[in-house]
């Protein structure tokens, strides 16, 4: 296999300015390199003010940071996009399917196209949810599906993040922050808009209240507090929908419903968009030391009394060892062949797997099943031998914990850096609305960039950035 | 609105003005010690405990020194009023009531808190104090003034009111009930030998030296003072002007909330109670018992907030 180059969104493989980038580029050639230093700076100060921050685990004190803005857009063609957002819309169709499916009949299993200890023996399959009828029969009613691209029409699906997706708030501010640091730009490029995200947000969760709520559903965000990394999105989407954001200790079950304690009293609530894990949601149905959640909220749940979103168990869909049957599970529930690719991936609690796995480990990124933010996997081709021979022990003691995937050759888009434009390596995360009126994506989502010059990780937490995300208008 | 959120406002203006009073009350400190032929530091224990942190002070440092009262109450994480507590809480409570408050006021207080944190990040020299405590003072004014021009009047506003006006009651009272203290430690003195200075130094602790001169050029007495930071409703920092403040706003509460808050109950007994008297009555039933308990029932007007706006359960 010869080794390609590596695919630049803005110059392709080849040096040939790309067309989505044309405008923006002929802009960016007539601007003065100091003033666009002095607006990185200016872009800093601004999300500071607004306090956009995230906090640190694990260090001293809690420590707020802020998450590095590059002022350089990512741009993707209003075709692109189109083709895209139809294998988006396919696979959260498919997942909401798979988890209707295997927390009642489990058809899929019968059918033999995934092991039934695949479900049965997987950590985060809630057996609290099989036979729970869903309001609205909707499992998640936000998605993030992470997606990485290699070429011109390549995207790969590397995560389906059916949980507690978070950065959305970033992908909002980032937009705000462009707007108003260079507007002259949005009337040169007619780039799809984004603000409208909150607003739908609360209409779709609004759709998705139970049979028993009036006209009017009373929605609320559940936030675990101001300590969690997250707290300011919380803040940010409640403040943006205008509903209220509770922590566990302002709720209660009152007459068979979960209800806020206002200054009035306590008020029922209809629709909570929770911020919180599973296991903290209920000290009596799951994790009994948990202070976030709320006591009986699943006897609610389960008696139709409040929609939780997204639904609890929807873990189990985004477990990377289930990731790996995802073409057969969209292909089982919408009849249909997969629109986006999979990476392959070797399970490594298969022996033959397993044997691969060790053979061609300096090849290979290796993940936990259950792992995220880019904590505890290996990266192959830049680890030392030290760390290889430390995960080969550890593959061999748990295989069933790890699956491994071939390192892709992530497409970059340029940074501004001190000498100029310089390539890094991307992901996006689109975010999908699910309600029973329909399935929504914001055009764009959050752009995720390794600001490290070759480094393919791009979590916030390691040292990632962000950009904003343009979907121009065909 | 969410019992929280109101404890989270209330909080959160409290903390905001006991960090402008804390400031204003070193300005004075530091005014009069530098004024002062014989110079003491006598002085700093008066305003220590007008800030009700001498008694922490005290377990934290062994002698009284200027330098070691001004940073207690500027810097100290130890000492739970000092300005950079009091920011910080007030940030903090502004982080959690982010929903309740308009983005320019969470800019305002989250500049308050960079701009101080920065600031005061290190030891504030003699020579810098007093740029130091403008600064404070305009960044308390910040918040005031686009809480004021920015937020709706509904019920949120008046939970901001009602921390305001609860801790610039309980600040003025403090103030005056140690000046007299100091002062005047029996009642048989009471008008007879004052130290113009001192009393100067109350009205300049509450910023009401130049409107006090609008009303009494240079004439007026402890007597005055007294009235003036008491009784008088056109004064804002007086406990009367507080007092009236607080009733306004847990009537507005009361329209939305109903009638019978016990906490409405207990403002309209203190105005009607304490604060009907006349001057002469105040002193004649004694000035620091008259304060003591003012202080008190400002505590349990708290409380009571706290228990009919469900802050806490």
């Amino acid at each position: 296999m010869t080794e390609q180059p590596v695919f630049d969104e803005m110059w392709g493989r080849d040096e040939q300015l790309r067309a989505p980038y044309r405008n923006y580029h002929n802009w960016f050639d007539k601007e003065d390199p100091k003033r666009l230093r002095a607006k990185n700076r200016e872009a800093e100060d601004l999300f500071r003010l607004t306090g956009i921050t995230f906090n640190v685990y694990g260090r001293s004190e809690a420590e707020e940071r802020l998450i590095p803005f590059d002022i350089i857009p990512r741009i993707i063609s209003g075709a692109e996009w189109a083709k895209l957002s139809r294998g988006i819309e396919q696979r959260v169709r498919a997942i909401n399917a798979f988890l209707h499916d295997i927390y009642h009949t489990q058809e899929i299993v019968k059918a033999g196209r995934i092991p039934r200890e695949m479900i049965s023996q997987n950590d985060a399959f809630l057996p609290q949810m099989i036979g729970v009828d869903v309001p609205g029969g909707v499992y998640t009613h936000i998605v993030g599906i992470d997606l990485v691209r290699t070429g011109p029409g390549e995207f790969f699906v590397l995560e389906d993040n059916a949980r507690t997706p978070s950065g959305v708030s970033y992908m909002l501010e980032n937009r705000e922050t462009m707007l108003q640091m260079f507007p002259e730009l949005f009337s040169k490029n007619r780039v799809q808009p984004v603000q409208q995200y909150p607003t739908d947000l609360c209409r779709s969760l609004e759709a998705c209240a139970p049979r028993m709520a009036g006209p009017n559903p009373t929605v609320a965000v559940l936030t675990p507090g101001i300590y969690n990394s997250a707290y300011f999105e919380h803040a940010f989407l409640a403040d943006q929908m205008g509903v209220e954001l509770v922590e566990g200790h302002d709720l209660r079950v009152v007459d068979g419903r979960v209800a806020m304690r206002t200054t009035h009293g306590y008020k029922p609530i209809d629709v909570l968009y929770r911020r919180v894990d599973d296991d903290f949601l209920d000290p009596l149905n799951f994790n009994p030391e948990s202070q976030l959640g709320v006591p009986g909220i699943m006897d609610v749940y389960r008696a139709g009394g409040i929609t939780i979103a997204n639904a609890p168990g929807t873990g189990i869909s985004d477990d990377k060892a289930v990731y790996s049957y995802m073409p057969e599970i969209v292909e089982f529930y919408t009849g249909e062949r997969p629109l986006l690719k999979n990476v392959p991936t070797w399970r490594c609690s298969e022996p033959e797997s397993l044997a691969y796995v060790l053979d061609n480990l300096e090849h290979l990124v290796v993940k936990e099943v259950h792992g995220s933010g880019g904590y505890g996997m290996l990266i192959g081709p830049t680890a030392t031998k030290k760390d290889l021979s430390a995960f080969r022990r550890k593959l061999k003691a748990r295989p069933k914990n790890y699956i491994a995937q071939p390192t892709l050759s992530l497409s970059t888009v340029p940074i501004f850096s001190r000498t100029g434009l310089a390539p890094r390596h991307v992901d996006l995360r689109p975010y999908v609305l699910v309600s029973p009126d329909g399935i929504k994506i914001t055009p764009g989502g959050l752009t995720r960039v390794a600001l490290k010059k070759g480094s393919l990780v791009v979590n916030s937490s390691q040292g990632g950035g962000t950009k904003d995300t343009w979907v121009l208008e065909e | 609105m969410l019992g929280k959120t109101a404890n989270g406002l209330f909080w959160m203006y409290r903390y905001m003005e006991r960090a402008e009073n804390t400031a204003r009350l070193i300005e004075t400190g530091q005014r009069i010690a530098l004024t002062r032929l014989n110079q003491t530091d006598e002085e700093w224990k008066s305003v220590l405990k007008s800030a009700d942190c001498l008694s922490g002070y005290r377990a934290a440092h062994d002698d009284m020194s200027r330098d070691q009262a001004v940073d207690w109450m500027l810097r100290s994480k130890d000492n739970s009023s000092s300005v950079v507590s009091s920011v910080n809480a007030a940030r903090q409570n502004a982080r959690l009531v982010r929903t309740a408050i308009t983005g320019e006021v969470w800019e305002a207080v989250n500049s308050a808190y960079m701009a101080l944190k920065s600031a005061l990040s290190r030891k504030v020299s003699e020579r810098d104090l007093p740029s130091v405590l403008r600064l404070i003072r305009h960044h308390a004014a910040l918040v005031r003034g686009v809480t004021h021009g920015t937020m709706l009047r509904n019920q949120i506003y008046d939970f901001a009111r009602l921390g305001t006006f609860i801790e610039r009651a309980d600040n003025t009272a403090r103030i005056l009930d140690v000046k007299y203290y100091v002062l005047l430690p029996s009642a048989k003195s009471v008008g007879t030998s004052i130290d113009n200075v001192q009393w100067e130094s109350i009205l300049r602790s509450v910023s009401a030296r130049g409107g006090f001169r609008m009303e009494f050029g240079a004439g007026g007495g402890p007597r005055e003072i007294a009235e003036f930071l008491i009784l008088d409703r056109r004064m804002p920092r007086s406990l009367a002007f507080c007092a009236g403040k607080l009733g306004d706003n847990l009537n507005y509460l009361a329209d939305d909330h109903g009638a019978g808050a016990a906490s409405r109950e207990r403002v309209s007994a203190l105005e009607n109670g304490l604060l009907s008297k006349d001057i002469n009555d105040i002193f004649q039933f004694g000035l620091h018992e008259f304060l003591q308990k003012t202080i008190e029932e400002i505590t349990n007007i708290s409380r009571q907030i706290e228990q009919d706006f469900r802050f806490y359960a």
